[in-house]
């Protein structure tokens, strides 16, 4: 294990980006970096196939730090810009990692049109219920009566699952895991990755410093211990009640189907086009 | 659905000219979404972008259009959208991100009334100002305007190669009516066309900077996937690409992305004159306006009246010496316009002479016709 970590600083590392990186101790984040590279390492991606792409926050400044293609975009518009890299050269491997506010707010429209579209990249979104890197505002997927620096009185809007949203919406794969479960987080990633089409994984990850501190759900330790004493296989959790689930979320692979990919589907009527032409 | 061989002459309209444009300029991927009156643009590429090898895709929104096209230009293959005023609105904040990271692409606005969802079938010139300064930022932009079927196949090539020269977004607008006025021309053969490309680095990858000065000012480019690994971001960033809050990079960056144009001002500024050689009075016009203003001047010259027309293909950068040369020249300009003033407000900031610059504006969705312009050129001789 130990050795594993030094390989994957090694290699896929900046070395030569000007650290320190900009989260705050203890974030989730870093471990979902960690995930995410020891998937494309277990996977045994070329470097140069992959394209990291991010939106516009704390979780989004990932593509700065690792030796990939990378492009940090403009905020909720990470999978347009990826829809762009993939169906301009469909070989590169593409990951577009995003916030929850990224993905689901400014950029939900994208999510779930990149879901129905099923178009084969990988998005990895790091659910911390807030927006963090702009102070601790709610989010969507910021609870019922929590507190935020815009819902101070506590929160009166609803959350959105965004697991169970990109399955409806269409992604042929589908998990959701967590900052604690992190050996399970370098599986799923590598199952997403693996995909052909449209696959989600959403991280549940903790910003204590903008989240955490307000609704004094403990440091950043207390909080991810929290996600193993809240997270229920999803085999387990389809055989419980709504009222057994309060308070807790389901963690593994939600969809895996198999249907037409959009990206394979054009090169299919690209090369049937130039043959018709010649 | 017009299909033209090139080389042969055929009947198209604007938007399908600028579709046969883009084509031979190597464009070979599209994102968009529809609207009046750009919506033949799409449709067209759509049949003719896969028998080329390239894609085509219909985004969710405008936003979503321009985000795949710069993802697609990184990836290294040429890339276009089109849309009109609202459109051109969402597309704004990508614009600046394509500006800033420096990602060759081309904006086709087919301008129609406004603000907002204003006229949709009508003409107008509306978004001038806007194609130069909407979005945030000091930024350099090149926008070059159409006027005529056989322009937009032309100017379209002329506003790929531009952008891949000058690693820079280029705005083309055309308008309703250019957009579909129907034109018998003849498209040059593609051995014909020239054809620019953006300069792919030579060093080994380790000793790559995807941002460093050279002696054009514009940094060779590569392409996601050919071993260059490296970071783009929207944030000001230093010459490796990474973020930097450094005054002193800051500002060489920034500088560096107005100075590339700044290099190149010879090469960007298109300016056509009619009938200038011993004009005393002239009007300055773009776009479809400027067709009406070539038969007003013809119409004055059988007056008697020495008129004649700058036309202005380029609109931005200024031609400030095209403009200046004119003013000069004449004692009276006349700037119509389908808007209240865009590009006269540009004209008179660089009016040294202190020349009369005559105003004739329309924003009532209809064309600026012949007589209209000529009843100001007899009324200042
Ligand atoms: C168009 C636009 N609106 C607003 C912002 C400001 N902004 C920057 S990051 C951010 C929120 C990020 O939150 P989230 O996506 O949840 O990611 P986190 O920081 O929590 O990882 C916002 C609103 C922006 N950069 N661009
Ligand atoms: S603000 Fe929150 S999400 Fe951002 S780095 Fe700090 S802990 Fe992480």
């Amino acid at each position: 294990m130990v050795v594993e970590t030094e390989v994957i600083r090694r290699e896929y590392l900046r070395h030569d980006k000007k650290f320190p990186h900009v989260w705050c101790p203890g974030c989730g984040n870093g471990i979902v970096l960690g995930s995410l590279l020891r998937a494309i390492h277990g996977l045994g991606l070329p470097k140069d196939d992959v394209v990291v792409v991010s939106g516009i926050g704390c979780s989004s400044r990932m593509t700065t730090y690792i030796d990939f293609n990378t492009l940090h975009t403009t905020h909720g518009r990470a999978l347009t810009f990826a829809t762009g890299v993939k169906l301009a050269k469909p070989r590169l491997k593409v990951i577009a990692v995003m916030g929850d506010g990224d993905a689901t707010a400014i950029g939900g429209n994208h999510f779930i049109h990149a879901a129905r579209r099923n178009i084969s990249i990988t998005a990895i979104i790091v659910n911390n219920s807030t927006y963090g890197m702009t102070g601790g505002q709610y989010s969507p997927t910021t609870p019922y009566g929590s507190r935020s620096t815009t819902s101070v009185y506590g929160h009166v809007e609803h959350d959105f699952s965004i697991a169970e949203l990109a399955v409806t919406a269409g992604a042929s794969f589908v998990a959701r895991g967590t900052v604690y479960h992190a050996a399970q987080l370098d599986k799923l990633l590598e199952e997403a990755m693996s995909k052909r089409g449209f696959s989600v994984v959403e991280v549940i990850s903790n910003c204590h410093v903008q989240h955490g501190r307000r609704n004094k759900l403990g440091d950043a330790v207390t909080m991810i211990t929290g996600f193993r004493d809240r997270a229920v296989p999803v085999a387990k959790a389809a055989k419980m009640t709504a009222e057994e689930m309060q308070g807790k979320f389901s963690i593994g692979v939600l969809c895996d189907v198999d249907k037409p990919v959009s990206t394979e589907e054009y090169e299919r009527i690209r090369s049937e086009a130039c043959q018709l032409k010649s | 659905m017009a299909s033209a061989e090139q080389g042969q002459r055929v009947l198209l309209q604007g938007n399908e000219a600028v579709v046969h444009g883009a084509i031979a300029a190597g464009c070979r991927f599209f994102a968009g979404y529809p609207i009046t009156p750009a919506s033949e643009i799409s449709e067209l590429l759509s049949v003719m972008l896969p028998k080329v090898g390239g894609t085509f895709i219909q985004m969710e929104d405008e936003i979503a259009s321009m985000g795949a096209i710069i993802g697609a230009s990184l990836a290294g293959v040429k890339s276009m959208t089109a849309t009109s005023g609202p459109g051109f609105s969402l597309m704004q904040e990508n614009l600046g991100y394509a500006c800033i990271t420096e990602v060759p692409c081309v904006v086709v606005n087919v301008m129609r009334g406004g603000p907002s969802t204003g006229l949709p079938t009508n003409v107008s010139q509306g978004d001038v100002l806007m194609a130069r300064w909407g979005t945030h930022g000091d930024h350099p932009i090149i926008v070059l305007a159409v006027s005529s079927v056989s322009d937009c196949f032309s100017i379209t090539v002329r506003a790929f190669n531009l952008s891949e020269k000058y690693r820079v977004p280029v705005i083309l607008l055309s308008d309703e009516v250019v957009a579909h006025t129907r034109e018998s021309v003849v498209l040059p053969s593609q051995d014909k066309v020239r054809v620019v490309d953006r300069i792919a680095p030579s060093v080994p990858p380790q000793w790559y900077k995807p941002y460093a000065d050279n002696n054009r000012g514009v940094p060779d480019m590569a392409a996601f996937g050919e071993g260059y690994r490296h970071h783009v971001t929207g944030l000001v960033h230093d010459e490796r690409g990474f973020p930097t809050q450094q005054p002193k990079e800051i500002e060489s960056f920034l500088m560096r992305l107005h100075d590339k144009i700044t290099k190149g001002f010879s090469e960007i500024m298109i300016t056509k004159n009619h009938l200038m050689e011993d004009a005393e009075v002239c009007v300055i016009a773009y776009g479809c306006v400027s067709r009406a203003a070539l038969m007003a001047i013809k119409m004055a010259r059988q007056h008697g009246i020495k008129a004649g027309l700058l036309q202005l293909v380029t609109l931005f950068p200024f031609p400030r010496k095209a403009v200046d040369a004119a003013l000069r020249q004449c004692k009276a300009a006349i700037v119509p316009e389908l808007n209240l003033g865009q590009m006269a407000r540009e004209i008179n900031r660089v009016n040294q002479t202190g020349t009369r610059i005559i105003k004739h504006n329309r924003i009532d969705g209809q064309m600026i016709t012949p007589n209209e312009i000529l009843k100001q050129i007899l009324g200042v001789s």
